[in-house]
Order: structure tokens, then C-alpha cells, then sequence
């Protein structure tokens, strides 16, 4: 029984959602490693001084603070937000085209949905830090408002605003769903 | 209070932003109320709605969640390990901020204490070596649940359709309470199997978590205390009353499930038969 074994307890389990919020936000598995062990590092040094029930949204505030440190040394080009959206757009829709991954030997359905995953992604992968971090947190991590507004360090309504505007904008790319409606890819165009 | 016309004061670009909101379940009754006034009369705002219905759940579908590499784990696991035993000359500088003055298993105690002591009640206890096997197949019949796509056996928020549906096919008669009001509406039920024997499983929701409240006979013969313990990331309570051992396993925060175990230990409300 010792620091070791409850910082193991406490905070450890959270470590998949520390590593996902670091890899979307870095972009790559190499820097998403290196932004959770700083931050790890982090937590287990302060941990004494932690007090609150959620060692979730506090290791997640730390990896987001080191991701976002890490973004305006390297990327700093992704955490700029314009009020353009259409600027933004077509920036967008540029790299979007490239990303379509190649045909492989599989039923047309399973490529559809395949290929529809890593459109979808890529797109996400596409927003500018601020609003694909909203993203992620609310629809991989499942967060509320307040839990994300807690964990970026923003009023709630701008959690609101943004992910109302990132959703905007993925709308904007991706088009309608070929799921969603009758018809759609498997049916050929 | 002085309403506005319903639906009058409303404009799209507002609606496009509370939409989200509504559709995440963030939106206030007013606010509810007014969008859905809103959307019946603006086919344009319909359509926004549901396309952005249709994208949340391609997000939550299709958006990769990836999970921590192995190799990382172990070099974090070594290196909080290695800094607890190098010797004092080392690690004065992370001793000074990182060793606290009692023990840390006091400082996880607290924070325990916290979320229970909302709950009425407070309880700490370590947890037995069988324990912890029985809490690794609940969070792994959790999981299966959410992903082989066998959630429930019998769908349904009314717990007087849930609780008989039990009744029928386990010999024991679990708390099935519909706890919507509460925030934590039901789903339905499902037949399991845990630590050796057939159990019920009471399918709860809050917000987009689903939780899974295993119930089986108990070998304890004292309504038990409540324990908390963390397996793999998820929450899970476990408690004895009227003869049967109550699991709760989830992904929400410890606080909310601590809720939800409290109002199923409280017992259903008197329902007309």
C-alpha cells in the first residue's frame, strides 16, 4: 500500500481516454505517447495534492493542457480560428480529396461503410484543434457541457457554440449520410 | 411570467445552435419547448435537426477511440514504481511535492467518502481477493453487452413489464424501478451469467452511458454495505438488500452511479397494483 499502488488505482484507469484525447489532438501515436507520459508524470507529482472525485476530468484537463502546449509549438496553425468558416472550408476541402482510402478486394457494402468511417474521421481529424477537441471529448468520451467546459477551460455556452459550429462544418464536408437515406453508396451513383 | 407567443420568438440562426444542444440532451425544458414549437413550423430547421441527429451517430459510431499501447502502460506503470523506491537522495525534488503527509490510501478514502456521504450513507472497505474476480466479470459482462448488440432481452421503461418478465424465468424478484424522473430512465432486462449462476440484469440509461445493475441471490445473510471499486476504467458499486447481491457497473462518473445506487436501495416508490 503506497502512492504507487492508489495513483495505479485512482488514476490509471484512466489512461485509454488520456492517450485518445492526446492522439486526436497531436495527430500522431509518437507525440500522443510523449504529451500522456509528461502529463502522467505530471499527475503523479501533484497527486497529493488531489482532492476532487473525479481523477477522470482532472487527468484529462492535464493531457489537454500538455496537447494544446504541444499544438502551439508544433501546429500552431491548428489552434487559429477564424470567424470564416468558409475560409475554413475550403482550406478543408483541399486535403479532404486525398483522403479517400484506396479500393481494396471487399463487398461494395463493407467498402462503403469502410470508406465512409475513414472519410468521417478524416474529417474530424480536419477541424481546427478548438472545435475538434468539442468533438472528441462530447462524442468519443461521451461528456457533458460541464464536464467539458471544466476539462477546456471554457464558459459552457462556447462548448455550445463550438460544437455547434464544428458540427457545421463537418456537415458541410461530408455531405449527406449514405446511410441515412434510401439508396446511397452501396447503390451505386 | 410573461410567455413569449410560442414558436413566434424564434429565429433559424438560434435554432441551429440550440438544436445542438437539444439533441445532446443539454437543452432546458423552456428551451426544449420553444426549439420544438420552432422546428414544427421551419421544414428547414427539420431538416437541419435531423441531419445533425443523423451525423451524431455516425460520430458515435465511426470516430476511432484509441486505446493506450501497451508499451506506454508498462513504462508509466515502471515509472511510478521506480520513483516510490529510489532512495531519498534521488527523488528529493519529487518527493517534495508528490509524497503526502499521510497516506494516500486516507487521500482515496476521501474522496470515497465524498461521493457517498451525498448518498445518506458512508462506506469504505477494501475489497477481498474473490471479490475482485466477480467485479472483472461484471465489467466484462458490461462490455459484452454494449458490444454484441445483446443489450436487453426485454425492452421497456415500465418496470411492472420488466420486474414479471424476471419473475417468469429467475427464481428471485430484483428492484426494477423506473427511475426517469430521477434522470435514469430504464431500458429493460436481461438474463446473464455471473460467478457461477444465472442473474438479472436491469438496463438503466444516463445521458448516452448505459448501465448495467446485476442482481443475484446474496451469500451474505446482513443487508451489506456499499462498496466502490474501479476495474478497467469503470465504476462499479456493489451492495446487499432483501436477500440479493446488487452490482452497478458503468462508465459514468462515480457521483451519478452512487445516485443511482441510492435510489434503488431506497426501494421503488408505492405504485398502484
Amino acid at each position: 500500500v503506497g502512492a504507487q499502488a492508489d495513483f495505479t488505482a485512482v488514476v490509471m484507469p484512466h489512461l485509454d481516454e488520456a492517450y485518445n484525447l492526446a492522439r486526436w489532438l497531436t495527430g500522431n501515436a509518437a507525440d500522443a505517447e510523449d504529451v500522456v507520459q509528461e502529463s502522467l508524470m505530471k499527475a503523479f507529482k501533484h497527486f497529493a495534492g488531489f482532492r476532487g472525485p473525479e481523477a477522470r476530468a482532472w487527468l484529462l484537463t492535464i493531457v489537454r493542457r500538455a496537447a494544446f502546449t504541444w499544438l502551439s509549438a508544433n501546429r500552431p496553425r491548428q489552434l487559429v480560428l477564424t470567424d470564416d468558416e468558409a475560409g475554413i472550408e475550403a482550406q478543408n476541402r483541399a486535403t479532404i480529396v486525398t483522403l479517400h482510402p484506396k479500393a481494396a478486394e471487399t463487398p461494395e457494402s463493407l467498402l462503403a461503410e469502410k470508406q465512409d468511417s475513414a472519410i468521417l474521421n478524416a474529417a474530424v481529424e480536419a477541424l481546427p484543434a478548438p472545435f475538434r477537441e468539442m468533438v472528441v471529448l462530447r462524442e468519443i468520451h461521451g461528456l457533458s457541457y460541464k464536464e467539458i467546459a471544466a476539462i477546456a477551460e471554457i464558459p459552457i455556452g462556447t462548448v455550445m457554440s463550438r460544437l455547434a459550429r464544428a458540427r457545421a462544418l463537418l456537415l458541410a464536408r461530408l455531405g449527406a449520410s449514405p446511410f441515412g437515406r434510401s439508396g446511397g453508396l452501396a447503390n451505386g451513383r | 411570467m410573461a410567455d413569449n407567443p410560442v414558436g413566434a420568438a424564434m429565429d433559424c440562426k438560434r435554432a441551429q445552435l440550440l438544436i445542438n444542444a437539444y439533441l445532446d440532451g443539454e437543452l432546458d425544458l423552456s428551451g426544449s419547448l420553444e426549439l420544438e414549437a420552432h422546428l414544427a413550423e421551419c421544414p428547414n430547421c427539420r431538416a437541419q435537426q435531423e441531419e445533425l441527429a443523423r451525423l451524431g451517430r455516425r460520430l458515435r459510431g465511426g470516430l476511432e477511440n484509441h486505446v493506450a499501447p501497451e508499451d506506454l502502460r508498462t513504462r508509466l506503470e515502471q515509472m511510478t514504481t521506480q520513483v516510490r523506491h529510489l532512495g531519498p537522495a534521488q527523488t528529493t525534488r519529487a518527493r517534495a511535492s508528490a509524497w503526502p503527509r499521510r497516506p494516500l490510501l486516507a487521500l482515496a478514502a476521501s474522496v470515497l467518502i465524498a461521493i457517498f456521504a451525498s448518498g445518506g450513507t458512508t462506506y469504505l472497505l477494501m475489497q477481498p481477493a474473490s471479490q475482485d474476480a466477480v467485479a472483472a466479470e461484471v465489467v466484462a459482462s458490461h462490455i459484452r453487452s454494449l458490444m454484441a448488440d445483446h443489450l436487453v432481452d426485454v425492452v421497456s421503461s415500465d418496470q411492472h413489464t420488466v420486474k414479471p418478465w424476471f419473475d417468469g424465468r429467475l427464481d428471485l424478484a430484483p428492484a426494477v424501478i423506473d427511475l426517469k424522473a430521477e434522470g435514469f430512465p430504464l431500458v429493460g432486462g436481461r438474463l446473464d451469467y455471473i460467478d457461477g449462476q444465472p442473474v438479472a440484469a436491469i438496463i438503466y440509461q444516463r445521458g448516452k452511458h448505459l448501465i448495467n445493475v446485476f442482481a443475484w441471490p446474496s451469500t451474505e445473510t446482513k443487508e451489506g454495505p456499499v462498496r466502490a471499486l474501479t476495474v478497467r476504467g469503470y465504476n462499479l458499486l456493489t451492495w446487499s438488500s432483501g436477500d440479493l447481491t446488487y452490482w452497478a457497473v458503468s462508465d459514468v462518473n462515480g457521483k451519478d452511479l452512487a445516485a443511482l445506487q441510492h435510489l434503488i436501495a431506497q426501494g421503488a416508490p408505492p405504485t398502484p397494483e
